[in-house]
């Protein structure tokens, strides 16, 4: 045991005298949360928006107004014929056009329907998208306040509430998926840089030459990089219930002991890098093109799956970030206690068991 | 015997590194292996520390089996690898301290051992190991590799890198650990270090080329050796190697080792060569076989 | 400055903060000689080196070398030289003709001339059965061996060899000396730094650096016979140990 000590507190030197690491290693997750946080968001915010009014009249005037007055939307320019929209979208910044048919409110008033085209600028579909239901869903609630007093039978009103997110916040989408990611980089990259510097400096010959046993070695190594992680975790979360307001609904005692074992599914991970590679380079390779390009891709941390075609769905399975994205989610957002996300739970420590089972017959009591 | 080694064969792939390398080093004995980069002796110091498992061929250390026993081993040798392989971001002390928890001991425990050595960098004890000159870094490898006492002790290139008044240290620096019991392999590409050992192993290829001690390697040099000399250097050694009867022709230094390939050789012959080939201040004497000598015979 | 002087070296000086790296050497060293340049490590013999060379400016002093000043061309100075280490010598990664080719074209030759000093090259060193071999591959004597030709590609004034030879075998180790030698003999001048006494054996002079100053300068005989030494070994030892 008081090997096992003296490994562990070598080990808090490497990491304590090493500042640039340290900085990439409490930077990194400030960092990243700010700018998920604040730079990237899939909200729609004084969009600059065009009007081809082609009927002038009271209903049109007074659907612009709502749209204008809304925060969504700023009305930047009033043009007259269909010929303008291209010359529009080319400057760039208008991101939509809408077009009033002539005679608007008269057909409404006579034939009960009348037509306004949207146009979009489709070079960001995500954007295009929103700004298209934002607008439909004006044009819904205006149709419905005009049809009060009117009596249709047969009317289906769908209302459309968005549960857990109500204000639809990107940055709720983003902490658990940010979270992710750095308890992932932490733990798996640090650790499998940190064994195979030992073994490039050729000090793990000498380990490999003393009494320690490999278990030893390697769950020294890991031990640091435990404590670290969850340093981070803490962080993320307090920067995200304190900075972006982001409520914690279900038990932070359940949130704590998810984050731990996803802490050690990365740190066996790490392991299991660090085994197939010889130079920290690779290592570093590794760890960020095997691990971190399928966490942002594949886990479901930007991209939803049910939208990813079928193969890039199952291999988004044996990704773990996307079940503990899954479990954060559940217990930060929608307040779900273990009886929900025992499944989720089962497959991390599964695939656990499995890194660590694998990483131990890989790793070598020798150099061959 | 405190190290035995049988028919040990090792290759990578389709390279072979040692094929059939047997030898015995008896306890308290510092036997050198010498050969130049590439020879194999670093696979088999891996080898012999458990490292590597060979192809073929057995060893004991200490008498323990490598393959069987190597926990055993692993706690009864110290092993000091071709670079001296310290924490650069821990201080000298740290370094010291780390290696001997791990071998669960103190510093304390064996200061008696290390004592020589530890007190020429003591003074320096709180510097991280990665500012240490190259001299001072050996020293720290060496206490850390002895720091749990151990039976035998490995050192592979101990001195390559390292400049001579470092080198020259360092050879006493084993010659007294010698008294104590420690039986000590120690590698090294420099032909002159042979000397100090008391028996020496010349490896090249992966063979082990001859096995005894300094002295008697050079009495089996077969030939009388020639030190020539002349004031063109380049026009010597081109006009030797172009003349009928020579045997080898070596620069080495200031001289030319040269024999030749007859039994009744007369330096003067060679000298009224050398005059018609323009060559001045001719100067021919016999010398003595060095192990160098001895090495490239064996290896040609 | 007279004909026969390759490099002349005056009062040069590096600092590095406060401490002095080099400290006010000066010396000289004939076109076609082999100068061996000894010190420990850390004696300065490398930053000495670096500012021969011209990719280190010196903190004071003046150096000519191959007819140029350290100051103010060492563009020039780069161009006339040649320049092999123990740490890098060829790409690893390349074939022996890849490197020729590559080493060929950084200084500046026809592909020509590249093709014929290929040719050349690969007679002289029975290269034939390697050439198109990865360097990686090769024995450690043989690429030093390459490196040293390679060096000499562009036909440099002088050749800067930085541990030229450390762990190679004896007999390549001869093989490569006698390569200088040849080198030498043509008038290319040879500056080498080692901290392998028996190498400092080979020069026609010697200069034995310690602490940043040249503290014995002479021909190995001559040295050997100041200290009354059996060997360079010993008159380094001798030195070093005041």
């Amino acid at each position: 045991m008081k090997r096992f000590i003296g490994f562990i507190k070598k080990e808090f030197y490497h990491i304590f005298r090493d500042k640039r690491s340290l900085f990439i290693l409490f930077g990194m997750p400030i960092a990243q949360i700010m700018l998920f946080g604040f730079a990237i968001t899939n909200e729609i915010n004084n969009v600059d928006i065009a009007i081809l009014n082609n009927s002038k009249d009271a209903t049109t005037e007074e659907i612009i107004n709502k749209l204008n007055s809304s925060s969504y939307f700023s009305i930047k320019e009033f043009i007259q014929n269909e010929n303008e929209i291209e010359a529009i979208f080319k400057k760039g910044h208008v991101k939509a056009v809408l077009n009033f048919e002539a005679d608007f409110s008269k057909k409404l008033s006579t034939k009960n329907n009348a037509n306004v085209q949207i146009i979009t600028d489709a070079t960001d579909p995500n954007t295009a998208n929103t700004i298209s239901n934002y607008v439909s869903a004006i044009l819904q609630n205006y149709t419905q306040t005009i049809n009060k007093n009117v009596t249709i039978t047969y009317q289906i009103i769908p209302k459309t509430r968005m549960v857990y997110n109500q204000e639809l916040k990107s940055v709720f989408m983003f902490v658990p998926g940010v979270m992710t990611i750095i308890l992932m980089l932490v733990s798996a990259m640090m650790t499998s840089i940190s064994i195979t510097r030992e073994k490039e400096l050729g000090t793990m010959e000498i380990l490999l030459v003393s009494p320690l046993k490999p278990f030893q070695v390697i769950v020294g190594k890991v031990v640091p990089y435990i404590f670290l992680s969850i340093v981070n975790a803490i962080i993320i979360i307090i920067l995200s219930i304190f900075v972006f307001n982001m409520p914690v609904q279900g038990s932070l005692f359940l949130l704590g002991i998810e984050s731990i074992l996803f802490i050690i599914t990365s740190l066996s991970l790490g392991i299991l890098i660090s085994t197939v590679s010889v130079t920290q380079q690779t290592a570093m390779m590794i760890s960020l093109m095997g691990l971190m390009l399928p966490v942002i891709l594949l886990s479901g941390f930007i991209f939803p799956i049910t939208s990813m075609p079928l193969p890039l769905q199952i291999i988004s399975n044996i990704i773990p970030a996307k079940w503990f994205i899954i479990i954060v989610k559940g217990i930060m957002l929608k307040g779900v206690g273990f009886t929900f996300i025992w499944k989720e739970t089962l497959i991390l420590v599964g695939m656990t068991l499995f890194f660590i089972v694998l990483s131990t017959k890989k790793y070598k009591i020798r150099l061959e | 015997m405190s190290i035995s080694v049988q028919n040990i064969s090792k290759s990578f792939k389709n390279k072979t590194a040692l094929s059939d390398i047997s030898f015995e080093v008896k306890e308290g004995e510092l036997f050198g292996l010498i050969g130049p980069d590439g020879a194999g002796k670093t696979t088999l110091f891996r080898i012999l520390t458990t490292l590597l498992i060979p192809n073929k061929g057995e060893a004991t250390i200490a008498n323990f089996d490598i393959i069987k026993d190597y926990k055993s081993i692993r706690n009864n040798v110290g092993y000091m690898p071709g670079r001296f392989s310290l924490y650069q971001d821990l201080t000298v002390e740290e370094n010291l301290e780390f290696f001997a928890t791990i071998f669960g001991t103190t510093i304390e425990e064996n200061y008696d051992l290390i004592k020589d050595i530890y007190v020429q960098i003591e003074p320096f004890k709180k510097r991280r190991a990665g500012k240490l000159s190259g001299g001072m870094k050996q020293k720290l490898a060496l206490s850390c590799a002895l720091i749990h006492k151990p039976k035998v002790l490995f050192l592979d290139e101990p001195t390559t890198g390292v400049d001579p008044v470092s080198r020259k240290e360092f050879w006493e620096m084993l010659k007294r650990l010698q008294t104590k019991g420690i039986t000590i392999l120690v590698s090294t590409p420099y032909m002159d270090e042979a000397a100090l050992c008391d028996r020496i192993a010349l490896i090249q290829d992966g063979k082990i080329l001859e096995i005894d001690t300094p002295r008697e390697i050079v009495k089996h040099y077969p030939k009388t050796i020639y030190n020539v000399k002349a004031a063109n250097m380049y026009l010597l050694i081109e006009s030797l190697n172009i003349y009928k009867h020579k045997y080898s022709v070596y620069p080495f230094g200031e001289f030319v080792h040269y024999t030749d390939s007859r039994t009744n050789f007369n330096p003067e012959d060679l000298k009224l060569y050398l005059k018609t080939k323009n060559l001045k201040n001719i100067s021919i004497e016999i010398t003595q076989a060095t192990i160098e000598d001895t090495f490239m015979e064996l290896a040609k | 400055m007279k004909e026969e002087t390759a490099i002349h070296v005056e009062n040069l000086t590096k600092m590095f903060g406060d401490f002095t790296a080099v400290n006010a050497i000066s010396f000289d060293v004939k076109k076609g000689e082999i100068f061996g340049f000894l010190g420990a490590n850390g004696a300065g013999k490398t930053t000495a080196m670096k500012m021969l060379i011209g990719i280190l400016t010196p903190t004071s002093g003046n150096a000519d070398v191959a007819g140029f000043n350290v100051n103010t061309q060492p563009e020039s100075i780069k161009k006339s030289i040649g320049y092999m280490s123990q740490k890098f010598a060829l790409y690893d990664d390349l074939t022996v003709k890849e490197n020729i080719t590559f080493f060929g074209g950084i200084y500046g030759l026809t592909r020509k001339q590249i093709n014929e000093k290929r040719y050349q090259l690969v007679e002289e060193l029975e290269l034939q059965e390697i050439v198109n071999e990865l360097v990686s591959s090769l024995p450690l004597g043989w690429k030093q061996k390459i490196a040293f030709s390679v060096a000499l590609l562009h036909n440099p004034k002088i050749v800067f060899l930085d541990e030229p030879t450390g762990g190679v075998d004896p007999i390549t180790r001869r093989q490569f000396w006698e390569l200088i030698y040849k080198a030498a003999n043509k008038g290319t001048t040879i500056f080498v730094t080692t901290h392998y006494m028996d190498e400092a054996e080979y020069c026609d002079s010697v200069s034995i650096m310690v602490n940043g100053k040249i503290e014995a300068l002479d021909t190995p005989k001559k040295l050997k016979e100041q200290f009354n030494a059996e060997s360079m070994n010993d008159v380094f030892l001798k030195l070093a140990r005041g």
